[in-house]
């Protein structure tokens, strides 16, 4: 296939996934803003939810305070935010209608229905003129079921070929960083030392993390114990059976990137980054990560996350 | 609907409805207009889910826009398409044994056929094609022509479109989506199907492989999403199943033309492209053309690449070229034109063109090589000082434009919030040539003017788009012995329009 058409059905891939995981982000964090402050503990969580969405710094630069109102219109309509959920769906539908012929239907009907959609939110938002929470958390709804559709109608579209894999592929490293980023803006409220019995205040902070991945009710069926930093670790780290979780993605993107290297008949740099990723995850251990600092585990994570992305585009996406 | 100043397809002069349209009239009378209407708004909204837009040129907010879809079919016999297929066949192969001659021989102009300096002098002659035969003679693969009807038995060619025609996405998609909305209608009238166009586009283009290679690959060459066509490029190339690509996505190496694929470069074969000429190699036309491939011209004339279209078809659907296009028939194929022309004055003749400016206020001129309804006037609807405007432009260089009588375009039935009303068409069927013949698919894209009175059917200036439907003759003779039954009812339907109108 040609690589700009893969290019583009990974970067569609990973613009849709961001766009799900900034709803979350922002439902979570309203959540967690809503409680009395002597439960939520810091009030500082408008700041969390701009560094998770790696938006921190554009947000600082262009707007005052991190309250409410402002960050929500940052991270969901602001056009001069590069990864607002306004502008991954553009970008999203731009990647799309540059490959249409690569999609099926439903894919290209779930994608360009969700922009007709955000259009008209978007003039509704613009024509509002006020801060409207349940006209927002109708828009929440409306990204995540964007994400479901998107991605269950390529799930169960596409030919399994290497159209496919190269969608996939950005779709996991996508939630692979997203997955890594939440829970190292949050690692000081995972920290062991932290756990107090019974009632802690972080756990509506936990709660919010396990909520901004999906992934609350999930941790109860695995654990079928109360909410520990240390098993949420445990859970988004290295539990397979997480669909987000960092080994699930990494079993994924070994995956995919096996058959394209079946397919191809020759394996390249990028197969072994992440197959290097995946050992590494697999010997790895709770006790261990956190003697080693999560901080530090999560970081170094992220920065080979985001080399092996680097290395799918030299290999395959360049045109 | 007839006014007696125009041919309308469905309703004659004296109120009758001609047989042909019988369905469609009791259909109209039948169906409250909320119904219509809601079934126009499922035919947007089918479009738009579709992504079927379009961009217009120098508008603003020229992003993405639908091509208005009327939802009232237009009707044609069989027996009057076989009439009209016969001479777009007709047509197309004269083309080809011109452009061949042209870029050849040019015997048609040793002759004396055809002025020298109209083929040599005009812009889209590609002297860099002089002397480089491409694959199996064969210039136009795709071929738009214009047709308009004027009468009963009357069609005329408007314009022959050989460069990169584009509009048969709508005449596919306008199918499908009539087929959904209006199930019953369409049972009734058993249309002849136009599916299969992609197919035979594809068998053409296979044909075509330089070296008749089995397994050629063919790729659709696109400027890309911003052109105003892309909705189609893509359309087709998924239709096709070959790559859509673009000019970055291409590079010649050794006079060979390969895309980049994610396995490593890949040979192409066959480039249906739909690009300008001017802008598909910038070592050879405009060099800060980023939208071509460099070295494309190399691969052309090594006869390691078929374009389709071939390079300088241009030369063959200039507007002057046309005037000359029954003495062109009959000099290749030694026939008469089964298709006329429109009667035509070349503005660079003299005597012509003192006859235009003197009767600007009746004509229409076109530029000769203007296309999209850009830069052309029509005298009838122009204002005075637009006719003065005109005629300064057209006397300063009248090489460049050509002057046509005012036809009366046929008027079909066409479907507003207000009601129903007559609205000038045009058609453009899609003929297609390979190594395996010529072939055009019953129908192809009747375009609208859906301003009243307006004779310009170009999505760019307001026009919209209908189905066409090609319906055997059996069904409207049989039919036909009930119609003085249906007689009152055709007059009931008469008043309603006329009160509509």
């Amino acid at each position: 296939m040609l690589s700009r058409t893969a290019d583009h059905l990974y970067w569609l891939a990973r613009y849709v996934e961001r766009a799900d995981f900034l709803a979350r982000i922002v439902e979570a964090t309203q959540r967690l803003a809503t409680l009395p402050t002597n439960y939520s503990g810091t009030g500082t969580e408008w700041e969390s939810a701009l560094e998770s969405s790696g938006a921190a710094a554009g947000f600082r630069e262009t707007r005052g305070a991190a309250e409410e109102q402002s960050v929500v219109e940052y991270l969901t309509f602001a056009p001069d935010n590069p990864s607002s959920i306004r502008n991954c769906i553009e970008l999203a539908r731009t990647n799309a209608r540059a490959v249409r012929t690569a999609l099926t239907v439903e894919m290209w009907d779930a994608i360009n229905g969700a922009w007709i959609e955000l259009k008209r939110f978007e003039a509704n938002n613009a024509s509002r003129g006020f801060y409207d929470r349940r006209e927002l958390s109708r828009f929440l709804d409306f990204v995540k079921k964007t994400s479901l559709d998107y991605d269950g109608s390529a799930y169960r579209t596409m030919l399994r070929n290497d159209a496919f894999w190269f969608s996939r592929l950005g779709l996991f490293i996508e939630r692979a960083d997203n997955t890594a980023r939440i829970l190292d803006v949050k690692y000081h409220v995972l920290l062991p030392e932290n756990e107090a019995v019974g009632g802690s205040l972080d756990y509506f902070q936990w709660t919010a993390i396990l909520r901004a991945v999906s992934a609350l009710t999930a941790y109860h069926w695995v654990y079928r114990e109360n909410v520990k930093p240390w098993l949420i670790a445990d859970l988004l780290i290295l539990k397979l059976e997480m669909p987000r979780s960092l080994i699930a993605c990494y079993d994924n993107i070994v995956y995919f990137l096996d058959a394209i290297a079946k397919a191809y008949g020759k394996p390249g740099p990028s197969q072994k980054q992440a197959h290097a990723i995946m050992q590494r995850l697999e010997s790895a251990s709770t006790s261990e990560i956190f003697k080693m600092g999560l901080h530090e585990f999560l970081t170094e994570f992220v920065q080979d996350n985001d080399r092996l992305g680097h290395t799918i585009s030299e290999q395959y996406l360049q045109y | 609907m007839g006014d007696g100043l125009f041919f309308d397809e469905m309703t004659l002069d004296d109120g009758n409805v001609r047989p042909v349209y019988g369905k469609i009239a009791r259909w109209l009378e039948a169906t409250p207009m909320e119904l219509l209407s809601s079934r126009r708004a499922q035919a947007e909204l089918l479009f738009r889910r579709m992504g079927i837009t379009f961009a217009v040129y120098g508008e603003k907010d020229a992003g993405e826009r639908l091509i208005p879809f009327d939802i009232i079919p237009r009707i044609m016999l069989r027996s009057e398409w076989t009439r009209l297929e016969a001479g777009l066949l007709q047509r197309v192969k004269a083309l080809n044994a011109f452009l061949k001659d042209v870029y050849g021989a040019q015997e048609i102009i040793k002759s004396g056929k055809i002025p020298a300096d109209l083929i040599l002098n005009n812009p889209e002659f590609r002297p860099e094609m002089v002397g480089r035969p491409v694959p199996h003679d064969i210039y136009v693969q795709i071929a738009g022509i214009d047709i308009v009807r004027t009468g009963e038995d009357d069609f005329y060619v408007l314009e022959d479109n050989v460069r990169t025609p584009s509009g048969v996405s709508y005449m596919l998609e306008n199918r499908e989506v009539m087929m959904r909305l209006m199930p019953d209608l369409f049972a009734e009238h058993r249309v002849a199907p136009v599916e299969n166009y992609p197919d035979v586009l594809l068998a053409a283009l296979r044909s075509v492989a330089p070296h008749g290679e089995e397994q050629a690959t063919i790729a659709l060459l696109t400027p890309g999403r911003f052109n105003s066509a892309y909705y189609e490029h893509s359309f087709l190339a998924d239709k096709l199943g070959v790559e859509l690509v673009e000019g970055r996505d291409l590079f010649v190496e050794s006079d060979k033309l390969y895309m980049r694929t994610t396995q490593g470069p890949r040979q192409v074969n066959v480039l249906y492209r739909r690009i300008d000429d001017k802008f598909l190699d910038p070592e050879v036309f405009h060099p800060d053309s980023v939208l071509g491939v460099p070295g494309l011209m190399r691969a052309y004339h090594a006869g390691n690449v078929t374009l389709a279209n071939a390079v300088g078809t241009g030369v063959a659907d200039d507007k002057a070229i046309y005037t000359y296009m029954p003495e062109i028939i009959a000099f290749y194929l030694g026939e008469k034109a089964l298709l006329k022309n429109v009667p035509t004055w070349r503005c660079r003749e003299p005597e012509a063109l003192r006859h235009v400016l003197a009767n600007l206020g009746d004509l229409v001129v076109k530029e000769v090589n203007g296309s999209g309804g850009y830069g052309m006037l029509v005298g009838p609807r122009a204002t005075k000082a637009q006719i003065e405007a005109f005629a300064g432009k057209l006397a300063k260089d009248p090489n460049n434009f050509i002057a046509q009588p005012t036809l009366a375009l046929s008027t079909t039935p066409t479907f507003f919030d207000t009601g129903i009303a007559p609205r000038h068409v045009d058609l453009r069927p899609f003929i297609l040539t390979g190594t395996n013949g010529v072939r055009v698919v019953p129908g192809g894209l009747t375009r609208v003017a859906l301003i009243e009175n307006s004779l310009v059917v170009n999505s760019s200036q307001g026009g919209g788009t209908k189905d066409t439907w090609v319906v055997d003759d059996a069904i409207f003779e049989r039919q036909q012995s009930f119609q003085s039954q249906s007689q009152s009812q055709s007059q009931g339907f008469q008043g309603q329009s006329q009160m509509q109108s």
